[in-house]
């Protein structure tokens, strides 16, 4: 086993990085990858508490790097899935207690032993986001459909870019296909039209979220969440397979036609 | 504006969003946020007006960006002919 990391990052915070990682984490262990998620914002741990791990922690990242503990010592076990794992961050320190190297030789150690590695990098565009895409094989932007988050993620696009990451992937979080029907969210098309990337997943506003983020337990494990859904689409992709998008937010109601017709051009 | 829009005496938000954002983003890309691009344009009325006469208040300058080329488009009309000409003569 080599596995691919992909790095969890948005420039902008609260757009949902962390529920991204954890649900991507669940559904790629539930189509029986080996996953290990890394929580990557040192001194805000937040992953452990939305997977629902956080009464497991003993040790964390900055124990592995700084030599208190061996790498298997840190990996704590998912309740749910037995190919999931999570390596918390450290809660006391800041984030020059890792470097970018740090996080390329500890990537480099879980390799061999999984399928997936998963990292949840920190909000910002400085040292705790580097460290998060230094070791990314992938590296997945998530936005909301909101014009300081869409800014924000292409500041990010062209940071990835310049540090030859290959091209990176957006997710777009947290639409509410309603408000995109009436004219008042911006739509996946609008964000791709201003942003120079390729889409991997389109995640609706979903409450089963909220309440799996009170429970612990991400909404990808609930049948019934139309953002599970999503995110493990997003995981086919991942894994290569051409996974339709579903339209949750099609204009193609009886409005959306005539409006189109009595619009010239689109203006 | 479509037609249900100024119906109901309002443009949609997400529009504005989306406008708003391209106009962001074309600064945010040139690293030259509106108020420098202020100051570009006051130099070069300067520096042109030491040459040809033009029409200040209808100078306009802006950036584009079509894919991936960035543009810095300026209109510069010179002042009506005849006034040009007295200047001159």
């Amino acid at each position: 086993m080599t596995a691919r990391v992909a790095t969890i990052t948005s420039g902008k915070g609260g757009v949902g990085k962390t529920t991204a990682t954890a649900n991507l984490g669940v559904a790629l262990a539930s189509a029986g990858f080996r996953v290990v998620c890394i929580d990557g914002d040192i001194g805000l741990r937040n992953l452990d508490v939305v997977m629902g791990l956080e009464n497991r922690i003993v040790y964390d990242l900055v124990d592995i790097i700084e030599g208190r503990c061996k790498l298997r010592q840190a990996l704590i076990k998912d309740k749910r899935l037995s190919d999931l794992y999570l390596i918390p961050a450290a809660q006391t320190r800041d984030k020059t207690a890792v470097s970018p190297q740090d996080m390329i030789r500890v990537a480099k150690d879980l390799k061999p032993d999984f399928d997936w590695v998963l990292i949840d990098s920190p909000a910002g565009i400085e040292r705790g986001f580097r460290n998060a895409v230094a070791p990314a094989d992938l590296v997945l932007i998530v936005t909301n459909p909101e014009v300081s988050a869409v800014r924000d993620a292409d500041r990010i696009i062209g940071l990835v870019e310049a540090e030859e990451k290959g091209p990176p992937k957006l997710i777009v979080n947290r639409v509410k296909p309603e408000m995109v029907k009436r004219g008042d969210m911006l739509s996946t098309g609008d964000i791709l039209d201003v942003l120079a990337i390729e889409l991997i997943g389109v995640v609706p506003e979903d409450e089963i979220v909220t309440v799996a983020s009170n429970q612990g337990s991400p909404a990808a494990l609930d049948p019934r969440s139309r953002a599970g859904k999503a995110f493990r689409d997003i995981a086919r992709r991942m894994n290569g397979e051409d996974v339709p998008f579903e339209s949750l937010e099609s204009k193609d109601g009886f409005f959306g036609r005539i409006s189109r017709m009595v619009r010239p051009g689109g203006a | 504006m479509n037609f249900f829009e100024r119906l109901r005496g309002e443009r949609h938000s997400a529009q504005t969003a989306k406008d708003r954002l391209q106009l962001v983003l074309v600064h945010d890309r040139a690293d030259l946020p509106p108020g420098k691009l202020e100051a570009l344009k006051d130099d070069l009325i300067a520096t042109l007006s030491r040459h040809i006469e033009i029409d200040v208040r209808k100078v306009s300058i802006s950036l584009t960006q079509d894919r991936h080329q960035q543009r810095l488009v300026a209109d510069i009309p010179l002042a009506p002919s005849r006034a040009r000409r007295r200047g001159v003569g």
